[in-house]
């Protein structure tokens, strides 16, 4: 029984027929060349965008069953271009909680930034690890990482594929789209060509 | 009370001695103003007379339906302008501004005719003609600013709207934002004109009564009275059109559809 997968999933021109299959604890890294649909891949899964047919499955429960919302925020997808979504880390962080119906106290939020910190003045990268912290507090079961960590140096980026690795272990699991060509390397993790 | 002075066509012309004058002078400063400025006054004078003529067979006419005809045709022809103002589009949206235009204006202009003015029989058209007319002006600039805030917020924000629904938010959550401030912005006009109206400006209808020769305090309570049925009506019509449209912008499994809005080049 897979922890995540999928079934003849298909977006014409971009994709066709594809499958996958995700362990919980596992990490699969998705390489392809640029404008190959990974992206739009990935947004499939997490039901961002249509697809022309095929099925995803969290364990045996079918996307189409259960509420779109429900269903984003378990299978959650990190775009490249990361957001802030209010004026003030802090914020961003009690939005989100506030979306997942819970509330949680300050003192349990994730400091990796200051969270009176103003988001308008944040770096790419930052917003990234912005963007990182924020999913991981809604607890989703598999993080669709597009590119997420593309703005961070390379220490940074360690930090963040530590992160995202511990998350993983605590049995998750991640799909990784990715052109650095040594990340399936550091994370120890299979690599499969898209499409 | 006086009766009104009866303008004459040679009053008319004379009147139009003003905009020859601007005429003149867009030709000697070479501003190029003279044919749009043409153009809108050939177009009011036709709009206007025609009005005039039909509102006369109607008056004759004596009856409910074509009156009610008029009132439709008014409302209608106002959806459709509110759309060709804006600058991005999405499919059914001169649908949800129609019948948003027609089912608030026309819900308002009764209320005022039918509970407050008391009038007997309600389609009286010298009473409901013009106070829709009026509603309808207004709630056309509510309504098309409504649209193109909406639609422009979504094209704009669209990395923001697509982060909160990727962490679980509904549709509703994910554009409450940008939902908020097209209500604002298409509300604004009509909330300035309410702060402006008799110290800055002597509005349209209170002028026109007193020109009339109507008594200025009567003249006053009608414009109050207008005054809410119109922003009772762009307040109404804002908020609905606006909540309608942003639902044309996401799919039935709530996803953001920025590929249904397209840019056109808006008349104004």
């Amino acid at each position: 029984m897979s922890f995540f997968s999928c079934r003849n999933l298909t977006r014409k021109p971009w994709f066709e027929g594809k499958d996958l299959e995700l362990h919980a604890g596992e990490v699969v890294v998705l390489r392809g060349a640029t404008g190959s649909g990974k992206t739009l891949f990935l947004r499939a899964l997490a039901d961002l965008d249509p697809v022309d047919s095929g099925e995803v499955f969290l364990g045996e429960v079918e996307r189409g069953s259960v509420s779109p919302g429900e269903w984003r925020r378990q299978v959650l997808y990190l775009r490249q271009r990361a957001t802030a979504l209010t004026s003030v880390v802090g914020s961003d962080y009690e939005r989100v909680l506030a979306l997942a119906g819970t509330r949680e106290r300050k003192a349990d939020l994730p400091t990796t930034l200051p969270l009176d910190h103003a988001t308008e003045k944040l770096s790419g990268g930052e917003l990234q690890w912005l963007a990182l912290e924020r999913a991981l507090l809604v607890e989703p079961k598999v993080l669709l990482l597009d590119e997420a960590s593309s703005a961070l140096d390379r220490e940074s980026a360690e930090r963040f594929e530590a992160r995202v690795l511990a998350y993983v272990a605590a049995g998750h699991a991640a799909l990784w789209v990715a052109h650095d060509a040594s990340l399936a390397e550091r994370l120890g993790a299979e690599e499969l060509p898209f499409p | 009370m006086t009766g009104p002075i009866e303008l004459t066509p040679f009053d008319l012309v004379l009147a139009g001695i003003l905009i020859l004058a601007n005429g003149a002078v867009s030709l000697a400063l070479d501003l190029r103003l003279g044919k749009r400025l043409a153009m809108a006054t050939v177009r009011s004078v036709l709009q206007l007379s025609l009005l005039g003529f039909l509102l006369e067979r109607i008056f004759a006419a004596n009856g409910p339906l074509p009156v009610i005809a008029m009132l439709i045709v008014m409302a209608a022809l106002a959806g459709v302008e509110a759309v060709r103002r804006t600058t991005r589009r999405v499919r059914g949206l001169t649908l949800v501004s129609t019948t948003v235009m027609l089912s608030t204006s026309l819900i308002i202009a009764f209320y005022g005719i039918h509970f407050v003015l008391e009038v007997d029989p309600w389609w009286k058209p010298q009473y409901i003609i013009p106070i829709l007319g009026m509603i309808l002006g207004n709630a056309l600039t509510g309504i098309s600013l409504g649209l193109e805030t909406t639609l422009e917020g979504f094209a704009r924000d669209r990395d923001q709207v697509e982060s909160l629904l990727a962490h679980g938010a509904t549709r509703r959550e994910a554009s409450k934002d940008i939902i908020r401030r097209a209500v604002r912005t298409g509300t604004i006009p009509i909330l300035n004109a309410m702060i402006a109206a008799g110290l800055i400006s002597i509005p349209g209808m209170m002028t026109g009564q007193i020109l009339a020769g109507e008594d200025p305090m009567s003249a006053s309570r009608y414009q109050i009275f207008i005054l809410f049925s119109i922003t009772g009506a762009v307040a109404l019509g804002t908020i609905s059109v606006v909540t309608l449209t942003s639902r044309l912008v996401f799919d039935e499994r709530g996803r953001l559809r920025v590929d249904r809005i397209h840019s056109v080049d808006g008349d104004n």
